[in-house]
């Protein structure tokens, strides 16, 4: 069982991303093809292992808390695909 | 405390800044009210490359929060992401805690001096620590369409305090927000400032109806957008109102499909009401996941103890040892503590000083308060020192000046800095003395006959008309003695 | 990403050995400098393979150091859990040289290892003693070229006249190797890649048109009165997102993106993500048993020498199967390097896999030194 084409559709919207009606049923087969494959874990039994998020055994990594000097505005903005003298610039967020 | 047939059901979420030198995740200030974008890095910008170390000072004080709002520190906490794009979140995700948070299962006391409800527990699901987002600003002034975005606030340390829906009336909720302020404050982790931002509130309301089939619950609104406690308060009262007319009008329950599921609304403070926002369908799904750059922390149980032995003296185990060390009501202790560490310790110093907790209570209360709030002062910047102040309650004990009096003594102490002593010297005040205090009161008798009739007819009030006769003649007289002597001379007249 | 360079925002990349075929990936490029000697020493990073594929396909030398050995910052992140930047080289000495100089501890990266840098380039030339390597079953299995096989036998017989001894040992989760780096690794690239959004830095779609795109839209729907799509119908800032990293991102990393957001979104979490997790670590259990036995695990690198461009490019799981024996290492976080050891017959490199416990990179380099010293594969050169 792989995925809808509806449920990919609602995906991409969650990643931002578009797709054209082509785009979405080759993807649509694609993923469903890695999602089937990848199924194949669910034969493990794995009720009583801990998931491994980090392969390290670190903890506490922690840093003091001394300010240290920020960058200027403009290199800040510098890569700005759209700005002004002082911020980055998107279209109106209200209505979001 | 309400005569309508529903309950109030209400929970708090609430943002706290800590007070941090640099940001949760990488170096910057977080000085607030700087010009827009001039406190970012690549961390916070989330260029492609860097990477996040967590503040040590922030877990602390996160650490600190947690033990005094008795919150539960499990051994092992985790970072994980919350995964959504909006333009003031620069690496499209927020570094926050999901299922296993730094702290869970606590609670904090809430009362009501004057009584106006019972004192309780108010639970805490959980606090946790996670970064803020930047702003975004609506330049509808310039009648453009876009949005500018100031990154200066991004990456500041952020804990999250989650209330149990346990708070039952607006003013239950004002309670919970002034004693959270009140104990953050104590604990030094948060300056709190609503308006800077430093605290923030959204509350989640229902109601429970009393109807003839039973209780029934109304849709959960979270409303968001409320700058003071007033306005929480307004807010909450406003949002009972109308989920009942609501419920009156609609009869629609909580999880009733369709209009039974959870609302965004927020408060407009101009209009005084609360306004449904825009929600999406995909906006929940935050595809949470641990964070592969951050590793988890672990505290252990001796670290725990260690913090809340150094947590010092809280607000309500202060009020409780002020009322009974200075023979205190709860409404005064109330008034001390809000007014923070400082304060009591003046007033500590006063009232032992002086002996007299009582009037050292009211003197801090009126005047020095008065006085601080006139000069936009606090405590620290006072110019009489307790032990000064102590003098004079103890000269007014000793009936060398009275209440009035004593008040010119304070305003000359705050003008010039002197002592009790020099400043009552200087106004002339000295204590008058018996026999010539005796003397004036038998010549004011005999000049008086009508007086001395009506004391005698029970008429007790008419010897104000003395002791203001006496004053004018030497301003030293202490009312309460000269008529105490009158009533004795007449007595044996 | 992926495995051949096709996948690059720029060009694809040649293997010299041969033109028409892929150089590997996604560091392809970086092997195939070293390979056409148009550099000494390049640096590339390993996901699931990164380093190792390529320069098994080149005929160079490459390392993933262990997860946290070198510094991360500065990396553009793939799948932060798994990324190791490594180096690449003719000769293990040489990697030896350029590791010393990367690795070792980075405060500005969490996850970087707080654990001494050994000498590599002291020690790269010293034999390793009694070494005992381990053969992995899983390792030889079906689909593996016939060719590869006996190149890597040959390889172990050289290890062995150099008095190494060999035992046979099983990695029984290695199989679902690929299935758990195939959720880990979107789900994590989903959410690094989600910064390339089009509002703090790079590319931004073209505004004007994407205005013009929606009015033209909105209107439509108005025209049909389908008020379930005009509320449905983004926003100018959504759109913004939407256009910009579609048109910004390559196939191969939307769909990866696509395929990460899906395993993370609502209801599918524990059954994708955590399920992962889990398996992460009874892959990362079976190597702790086995090098209890051993010193090192021997095997191939790629179960085939480098395939011609354009072969998987509308399979993407046959693609991603290509990283059969290189992705555990990084799932475990482990070390490991790819030397040459042989030629195919149709004149294409062969790669040896040599995969050591963590913060073991120096017995990878002095054992590859050693196979290195008895073996000219090296030195071979593409016409």
């Amino acid at each position: 069982m792989g995925l809808s084409r509806d449920e990919v559709a609602k995906v991409s919207l969650l990643a931002r991303l578009r797709f054209d009606e082509a785009e979405l049923d080759t993807l649509t087969t694609q993923l469903s093809q890695v999602v089937e494959y990848v199924r194949q874990l669910e034969e493990l039994d794995t009720e009583s292992v801990q998931p491994m998020a980090h392969v390290e055994d670190i903890h506490n990594v922690l840093a003091d808390d001394v300010a240290r000097p920020s960058l200027d505005r403009d290199e800040a903005l510098a890569n700005a695909p759209k700005r002004d003298d002082e911020c980055y610039r998107v279209p109106a967020v209200l209505g979001e | 405390m309400n005569d309508k047939p529903y309950e109030i059901i209400i929970g708090l979420e609430v943002h706290v800044q800590l007070q941090t030198q640099s940001k949760l995740f990488c170096r910057c200030s977080t000085t607030y009210g700087q010009a827009p974008n001039t406190q970012t890095c690549p961390v916070c910008i989330g260029m492609p490359g860097a990477l996040p170390v967590m503040n040590r000072r922030a877990y602390e004080l996160a650490l600190r929060t947690a033990v005094a709002l008795n919150l539960d520190i499990p051994e092992f906490t985790k970072w994980d992401r919350k995964n959504y794009f909006y333009p003031d979140l620069p690496k499209g995700y927020q570094i926050s805690q999901f299922d296993l948070p730094m702290s869970q299962n606590g609670w904090l006391e809430i009362s009501d001096a004057k009584g106006a409800f019972e004192p309780k527990r108010v639970r805490i699901t959980r606090a946790h620590l996670e970064d803020d987002a930047g702003k975004s600003m609506h330049d509808e002034a310039a009648g453009k369409s876009d949005s500018r975005i100031d990154l200066n606030r991004t990456g500041t340390p952020l804990l999250e305090i989650v209330s149990e829906p346990d708070l039952r009336s607006p003013q239950e909720a004002k309670a919970y927000l002034t004693e959270l302020r009140l104990l953050l404050t104590y604990l030094g982790v948060s300056d709190c400032n609503m308006q800077e931002g430093s605290l923030r509130v959204d509350g989640n309301i229902n109601l429970h109806i009393d109807t003839p089939d039973g209780k029934v619950a109304t849709p959960i609104a979270e409303v968001k957008n409320m700058n003071s406690f007033r306005a929480v308060e307004r807010a909450m009262a406003y949002e009972a109102e109308r989920q009942y007319e609501v419920w009156c009008e609609k009869k629609i329950k909580l999880g009733d499909k369709p209009g039974g599921h959870k609302t965004t609304r927020g408060w407009d403070d101009g209009q005084q009401v609360t306004v449904k926002q825009r929600e999406k369908e995909e906006s929940s799904d935050y595809r949470y996941f641990p964070d592969p750059d951050l590793l988890p922390v672990i505290v252990t149980a001796e670290q725990v103890e260690q913090v809340r032995a150094d947590l010092g003296e809280l607000p309500a185990a202060m009020r409780t040892r002020l009322e009974s060390t200075y023979g205190i009501d709860p409404y005064d202790s109330d008034v001390l503590v809000n007014q923070g560490r400082e304060l009591v310790a003046y007033y500590e110093e006063l009232a032992t000083a002086s002996g007299d907790g009582r009037r050292a209570s009211n003197w801090v209360q009126q005047d020095v308060l008065r006085t601080l709030n006139e000069q936009q002062a606090t405590i620290a910047d006072f110019v009489i020192s307790a032990a000064s102040l102590a003098d004079l309650l103890k000269a007014i004990q000793a009936g060398d000046v009275d209440n009035t009096r004593a008040k010119d003594v304070f305003e000359e102490m705050l003008r010039s800095g002197s002592s009790a002593s020099d400043a009552m010297a200087k106004l002339g005040i000295e204590k008058v003395d018996a026999s010539e205090a005796e003397s004036l009161c038998r010549e004011l008798l005999e000049a008086n006959p009508q007086v001395v009739e009506d004391l005698k007819a029970g008429k007790m009030k008419a010897v104000g008309s003395l002791i203001g006769q006496a004053k004018q003649r030497n301003p030293n007289v202490n009312p309460g003695e000269f008529k105490d002597m009158c009533l004795k001379i007449v007595e044996i007249m | 990403m992926g495995g051949s360079t096709e996948n690059s925002a720029f060009k694809k990349t040649h293997n010299p050995w041969a033109l028409g075929r892929t150089p590997g990936g996604s560091s392809g490029g970086a092997a195939a400098c070293v390979a056409g000697l148009m550099a000494p020493l390049s640096i590339g990073t390993d996901t699931g393979g990164s380093i190792r594929q390529p320069a098994s396909f080149c005929g160079v030398t490459g390392m993933k150091p262990t997860y946290g050995r070198v510094s991360r910052y500065g990396l553009v992140a793939f799948a932060s859990s798994l990324d190791q930047a490594g180096p690449l080289a003719k000769t293990a000495e040489d990697v030896a040289l350029l590791l010393e100089a990367v690795a070792g501890h980075d405060p500005c990266d969490s996850t970087s290892a707080n654990v001494p840098t050994p000498s590599y380039t002291a020690s790269v030339r010293q034999p390793l003693q009694g070494l005992r390597l381990g053969i992995a079953r899983e390792h030889f299995g079906d689909g593996l070229d016939g060719e590869v096989d006996a190149s890597v036998r040959e390889a172990i017989k050289v290890f062995e006249s150099q008095g190494a001894t060999v035992r046979e040992l099983s990695l029984p989760h290695s199989k679902y190797a690929i299935a758990t780096y195939y959720i880990i690794a979107p789900c994590e690239a989903s959410s690094n890649l989600a910064r390339y959004d089009g509002v703090h830095y790079g590319y931004r779609t073209d505004e004007k048109a994407m205005l013009a795109e929606l009015a033209e839209e909105r209107k439509v729907l108005e025209g049909a009165g389908d008020r379930a799509k005009l509320e449905a119908l983004d926003t100018s800032l959504v759109r913004m997102y939407r256009k910009t990293r579609s048109e910004g991102f390559g196939a191969e990393v939307k769909r990866r993106i696509m395929l990460g957001s899906y395993a993370l979104s609502a209801g599918y979490y524990d059954a994708y993500y955590v399920k992962a997790l889990k398996v992460r670590r009874l892959i990362r259990e079976d190597y702790d048993a086995a090098f209890k036995d051993v010193d090192l695990i021997i095997g191939p690198t790629t179960a085939t020498p480098a395939f011609k461009l354009g072969e998987m490019n509308e399979d993407p799981l046959a693609m991603y199967l290509q990283d059969l024996y290189t992705v555990s290492a990084n799932l475990a976080g482990i070390a490991a390097i790819s030397v040459p050891c042989g030629i195919s017959k149709s004149g294409l490199p062969i790669g040896l896999q040599l995969q050591a416990p963590p913060f073991e990179e120096e017995r990878l380099l002095r054992a590859a030194h050693m196979f290195q010293q008895a073996t000219d594969w090296h030195t071979k050169r593409p016409n």
